[in-house]
């Protein structure tokens, strides 16, 4: 497929957001973004990078559930394991000569193996349904309790103590090698520029990834399984390919959060952790990813200021988020919302119709 | 050589004997017919032609070879289709996008459009090609998914009642399209319970009774046999 024909499907059929209204919108916001740095000062603009640290965990639920109808309650397994990895790798071999990029790729693609064996065994399995979200929760579960018995002075990887609970800290920030010295992404400006371009290039990328023929396939076999099959599909390769992608973005989501803060612990691949992903993308909207990515965005912001009020509380307000989602907006809030211009349009049209047969 | 062959062909569910001893042969190029009353066990049969059941024992050949042991997939890659009793459609995607998934696996991008414009013609949707598929009216699903499984350019075309919830109007153009895809080389088993339909295209009938086959021959054998009337077209005329 020609390049040109790569870019085209950056619009199409399995993403709301077309035509020129959309992108100048969009290159408002993506001006607005890189600008912001500008206008706040270093704290803020690090927080705002901790934000997008969790969008790229986000958008992977979103092409495995939204598109490929696999709901995974554990993508925080992979978060956890890219996580643990990046910290065991960088607290071993340190950060130079770029060595905390490779460790990124390293303990993403240790996610994505993960991701290749649990999903061989479920979809070659034929397992579907709730029984897939039983296992992966139960998979991330199962994380959490082991890493939290690992307390002891035994359970080290070389110089890395996991540390049961209390979990790792002390591992490098992202480093990138350059002339004249080191450029060390902590949660500043710099980390914010890297993490928004990052985010731009997996959006954009997803955005073709939906519209292409994979992701054709992908939204058949959310809608039927059996018809897409007797189609000649092997569907098991399919939401094979969707879990790997959706877990290796869990996975990078994982690494720059440590990397971000510097410490990794157990309670990241809990059940609150587990279920936070899927309030994020069910309220924002499972079937496309910019409501994803807005959605994920909003209410990390609102669950941090809330926090800061009782962070008990602030749970409670994302479940009952959850719960008016899915009673009042059952495709997502920012679905609905981006849905909402259609509408008038139609209502518009159906009148001045009804206006020119009176 | 027939298309499609089945050998000592049995299924059972538990104690249940759904298929029993199926030998059916289908020369390339036939319509043939697979009538029975409820619960004769054509669905099954159907399911372990398909490959979505594994026979408990026997043989399914397809041109000569053996394909027992294959994936549904890969026996639709060799040249099989299917329509389902109920319409398998992709109800939240466009009319347009459901043809594309059926075609775009062995097109290119510049003759895919062209080829979705011609089946929206055949099969009289062209005004609903944006349509969400969901909201087609019954009629229209069934024929979509006609159309899918034709998309496929299958050699053997396999039908679950595709007539089910059509008009008599309707039915008559299905069995028209049918005859002519026979003209165009493809061979067709379709289970089917509207005789009209059957008389229309049937080159030979099968009759399924208790999952075995009960009788076979052409539509006029199959009317005049008094033991299939017994079981089953009896109930016409009760």
């Amino acid at each position: 497929m020609s390049f040109a024909r790569l870019i085209s499907r950056i619009e199409g059929p399995q993403t709301l957001g077309r035509g020129p209204a959309f992108w100048g919108g969009f290159a408002v916001v993506l001006a607005a973004a890189y600008g912001y740095p500008l206008l706040a000062d270093g704290y803020t603009v690090g927080n705002t990078a901790y934000f997008l640290t969790w969008t790229f965990m986000a958008l992977g639920l979103c092409l495995i559930w939204g598109y490929g109808g696999v709901l995974s309650f554990g993508q925080t397994a992979f978060f956890g394991m890219a996580g643990y990895g990046y910290g065991v790798l960088t607290l071993n071999f340190g950060e130079a000569y770029g060595f905390t990029l490779l460790a990124l790729v390293l303990a993403v693609a240790a996610a994505a193996l993960l991701a290749v064996v649990l999903g061989y065994f479920l979809f070659f399995g034929r397992i579907s349904g709730v029984f897939l979200g039983i296992v992966t929760l139960s998979v991330t579960l199962v994380f959490e309790r082991f890493m939290a018995q690992t307390a002891g002075p035994e359970w080290r990887i070389g110089a890395a103590r996991l540390n049961g609970f209390n979990g790792m800290s002390g591992m490098p920030p992202l480093t990138v090698p350059w002339f004249g010295g080191d450029i060390v992404l902590f949660p500043d400006v710099a980390l914010y520029y890297v993490l928004l371009t990052l985010l731009l290039v997996v959006y954009l990328a997803l955005r073709i990834l939906v519209n292409s023929r994979f992701g054709n396939v992908l939204v058949a076999i959310r809608e039927n399984p059996e018809r897409a099959e007797m189609l000649g599909y092997d569907i098991r390769r399919y939401q094979l390919g969707a879990f790997v992608i959706g877990a290796a973005l869990a996975g990078l989501s994982g690494v720059l959060y440590t990397s971000w803060g510097q410490y990794i612990t157990p309670s990241s691949m809990g059940i609150t952790a587990a279920a936070l992903p899927i309030i994020w993308v069910a309220v924002g909207g499972r079937s496309d990813l910019t409501a994803t990515l807005v959605g994920t965005l909003a209410i990390l912001a609102l669950f941090q200021a809330l926090t800061i009020h009782g962070s008990q509380y602030a749970l409670v307000v994302m479940g009952a988020l959850l719960v008016v989602t899915v009673l009042a907006a059952p495709e997502g809030i920012v679905t609905a919302l981006l849905k909402l211009p259609g509408r008038f349009g139609r209502r518009s049209a159906v009148r001045a119709i009804t206006e020119a047969e009176g | 050589m027939p298309i499609l062959e089945t050998r000592g062909l049995n299924k059972h569910f538990g104690g249940l004997h759904v298929t029993a001893d199926v030998n059916l042969a289908i020369p390339a190029g036939e319509i043939h017919c697979l009538i029975g009353p409820n619960g004769a066990g054509k669905s099954t049969l159907f399911r372990l032609i398909l490959g979505e059941h594994q026979p408990s024992s026997g043989q399914v050949l397809y041109d000569g070879e053996d394909i027992t042991r294959l994936k549904s997939f890969e026996r639709i890659r060799r040249g099989m289709s299917v329509k389902f009793q109920v319409p398998g459609i992709f109800k939240a995607l466009s009319v347009r996008q459901n043809l594309e998934i059926a075609l775009q696996h062995h097109l290119d991008h510049g003759s895919l459009r062209q080829e979705i414009d011609e089946l929206l013609g055949f099969l009289s949707l062209r005004d609903a090609a944006g349509q969400l598929a969901g909201n087609l009216s019954h009629g229209q699903k069934q024929w979509l998914e006609i159309g899918m499984a034709v998309a496929l350019k299958p050699k053997l075309l396999l039908l679950d009642e595709p007539t089910a919830g059509m008009s008599p109007d309707e039915t008559h153009a299905t069995g028209e399209m049918v005859k002519e895809l026979r003209r165009g080389g493809v061979t067709v088993l379709a289970v089917e319970h509207d005789m009209d339909f059957v008389r229309q295209v049937a080159d030979r009938v099968t009759v399924l009774h208790m999952g075995r086959v009960f009788a076979q021959g052409t539509i006029g054998e199959i009317v005049a046999d008094e033991r299939v009337a017994a079981i089953y077209l009896g109930e016409v005329h009760a």
